[in-house]
């Protein structure tokens, strides 16, 4: 009697139950150029950015920090300007997350100079005595690996050339081991004076949180 | 192997990896719950909340829910289709694999390989290794049907066959990435396409690991273990399609206020409250079975596991829904709150309901009694006292934060800095651990029942 005794009858019919609001939800929009739009204001991400960012997603920051300021007034007061879709076409994948342990981060990009972020990372508690925030010190004691940031450049669309790459990298490099450097002495008071002339994945995590929010200032000011 | 030839080995395997999984998860979501007040448990890169966080969910989603869900299907299948399962040696592989699969899963997270997206962090060599699992479960799972003796397919047996669908299309579509080495690849989907995506996944994932097999354990083991037909085949019917039908369309009430368009979060708000009919077809369901014969919440020992277990399934899908609403998902989302709604879900409606059935299999499958029903209700209040704190603290906790968040000064400036919305709910935090320990402490007793069920008709064989 009916459905009830197929068994394949009833799996074909379930996946297509389950097709139709998948299909109307996710699918479409996929093929909708409205949902992820793009603004020229909006720059991909530097290799070391990059790396920082994989770095972010390898600790999963994630799980404490959200990326996304919602339109609401005291959501703006506090973080600033709220989220717009074309500041994420190049993020994949998103980290707009699901839960605030700690504060939004999609406008922290040039609200603190590199040299709090250097002593924050590292030891959180120095600053904010009660955080429950983990130190994370050690990122200032691994060297950045950088022999994937091409393919992963390339993957992820961003146009750059092999030089270009090595250029972004040895440009970031030379910034934060320049003697001139504003934030030196957080810096090298974190970082192993054996390291103190490379780049660490402390140093691409920074690069990472200070491109946060920033082009979309770019983006509004033309509004 | 037993009466009839039923494959009772597989059952037990994965009975037992989930109790493993079970434990394990929670030792790591109690150290968790330690350090959100205290962040001196963070004492190496791999015990870091962030990373830790990732092992606590997947060890639970997969580990345990996964196992259970194995187990708990291998025996409904053979007994509702009357008939062996079709490759018992298929099924004996997939346990082996399942259990190095989440092995290697808990060790990679703990390393940092991770692709972010909630619920399917796990990177793609693994992602690969749990499709091949899967396919393993789904020939013995349509094997056995289109073999099986049994004409009418009851309808335990449906919501098998929808979640057996439903995860294969929700993990393949959800994990589709470019490698760029063995340890790390990135998403095909970019920005609000990939929230969209990822979020339509995760919201199913829980619908079709932790609510439809959970239903599926319900309608099978509550006659089972009370002597009572369930209430109104009509109804379950009904039940079974309109939710299947709707859960797809409400993933992106976890995207509310976020820069997805607006009409995918409108659209996600009104098949979130449509849901509440379904969800609350099977509680009706469930309760009027009991008609006439609430006794049994006093007899039978299993019957308050189950109907505890869906009344915290009924509070969970009107919370639901009613947090999915725009103007309440404003001040709810992105605090404790939300995570105390989970836990409702998770140490209420599905450990118990996974509890019960154990309770009920194991014992049968072993041809012996239950070690202890008096552990078993010890285990009862255990959790449900654990649980109830635990949720209500952190809903307490999300509502003060939600607050603070929101508070202005009369010149409408911020009354709080974000770290004293912080510090302010450590007293909460201390508190969620303590009824986390009184839950792990049920756990244990669960455990131990079990294990002693076994051992007991051991020595039963010996003499």
């Amino acid at each position: 009697m009916g459905i009830t005794s197929k068994p394949v009858v009833f799996a074909l019919l379930a996946a297509v139950v389950i097709l139709i609001g998948t299909t109307v939800t996710v699918f479409i929009p996929l093929f909708m150029p409205s949902t992820q739009p793009v603004s020229a204001y909006i720059k991909p991400y530097t290799a070391v950015e990059q790396e920082g960012r994989d770095i972010y997603m390898r600790e999963g920051c994630n799980n404490c920090h959200t990326q996304t300021v919602r339109p609401l007034r005291t959501e703006v007061l506090r973080y600033g300007e709220y989220s717009k879709p074309e500041e994420f076409a190049y993020d994949r994948p998103f980290l707009w997350g699901s839960r605030r342990t700690g504060p939004d981060l999609n406008r922290v990009g040039g609200k603190y100079p590199d040299s709090w972020h250097y002593k924050h990372t590292a030891h959180p508690q120095s600053m904010f005595e009660k955080s429950n925030m983990p130190p994370y010190g050690w990122l200032a004691h691994n060297k950045l690996d950088t022999s994937y940031s091409f393919k992963k450049t390339s993957t992820l669309g961003y146009g750059y050339s092999e030089r270009d790459v090595q250029q972004q990298i040895a440009q970031y490099r030379a910034k934060v081991t320049d003697a001139g450097y504003p934030s030196k002495e957080s810096r090298d008071q974190v970082t192993p004076p054996e390291l103190q002339k490379e780049l660490t994945e402390m140093d691409a995590l920074i690069a990472y949180l200070q491109k946060l929010g920033r082009d979309v200032k770019n983006m509004e000011a033309t509004k | 192997m037993s009466d009839a030839g039923y494959n009772y080995r597989v059952v037990r395997g994965f009975a037992f990896s989930a109790l493993f999984w079970l434990v394990i998860g929670l030792v790591v979501g109690l150290w968790l719950a330690f350090e959100m007040f205290d962040p001196a448990l963070n004492l190496t890169p791999w015990l870091s909340f962030g990373r830790l966080r990732v092992v606590h969910t997947n060890g639970l989603g997969l580990g345990f829910g996964l196992a259970a869900i194995f187990s708990t299907s291998y025996y409904i299948l053979q007994r509702l289709t009357r008939t062996p399962l079709l490759f018992p040696r298929l099924a004996q592989a997939h346990l082996y694999l399942f259990n190095t699969a989440i092995a290697l899963a808990a060790i990679s997270l703990f390393a940092g390989m991770n692709t972010t997206r909630e619920y399917g962090e796990l990177e793609w060599p693994l992602d690969i290794v749990v499709v091949i699992f899967w396919v393993m479960f789904a020939i013995n799972v349509f094997g056995t049907l289109i073999k099986r003796q049994e004409k009418q397919m009851y309808i335990s047996l449906w919501y098998i066959i929808s979640m057996t669908v439903a995860i294969a299309i929700l993990y393949i579509v959800n994990n589709l990435e470019i490698p760029i080495n063995l340890f790390k690849s990135y998403t095909l989907f970019s920005g609000a396409n990939d929230a969209n995506v990822e979020w339509w996944y995760a919201h199913n994932i829980v619908g079709f690991i932790f609510t439809v097999p959970i239903l599926a354990m319900f309608y099978y083991f509550l006659p089972k273990s009370t002597g009572l037909p369930i209430y109104s085949h009509r109804l379950s019917i009904v039940s079974f399609w309109a939710l299947n039908f709707a859960y797809l369309w409400t993933g992106a009430h976890h995207l509310m206020l976020t820069p997805l368009p607006e009409w995918i979060q409108t659209v996600a708000m009104a098949f979130s409250i449509f849901l509440i009919a379904p969800s609350w077809g099977s509680v009706v369901n469930g309760y009027y079975t009991l008609q006439g014969n609430w006794d049994q919440m006093r007899t039978n020992y299993l019957t308050k596991f189950f109907i505890a277990g869906i009344t915290f399934y009924g509070l969970q899908t009107l919370q639901g829904p009613l947090q999915g609403l725009r103007t309440l998902n404003a001040f709810f989302h992105y605090t404790d709150w939300v995570v105390g709604h989970v836990h409702m879900g998770t140490m209420g409606w599905v450990t118990m309901i996974i509890s019960a059935s154990f309770y009920y299999m194991i014992p049968r499958i072993n041809n012996t009694e239950l070690y202890s029903v008096k552990l078993a209700n010890t285990h009862f209040w255990l959790i449900l006292v654990g649980q109830f704190t635990w949720t209500i603290t952190m809903w307490i906790a999300g509502i003060q934060q939600g607050a603070m968040w929101k508070a202005t000064n009369p010149d409408g400036s911020l009354m709080y800095n974000f770290l004293d919305t912080v510090t302010s709910l450590y007293p909460y935090y201390k508190l969620r651990f303590v009824a986390g320990v009184i839950y792990f402490i049920g756990i244990l007793v669960f455990a131990w029942n079990l294990i002693m069920t076994v051992r007991k008709q051991h020595n039963q064989t010996e003499a």
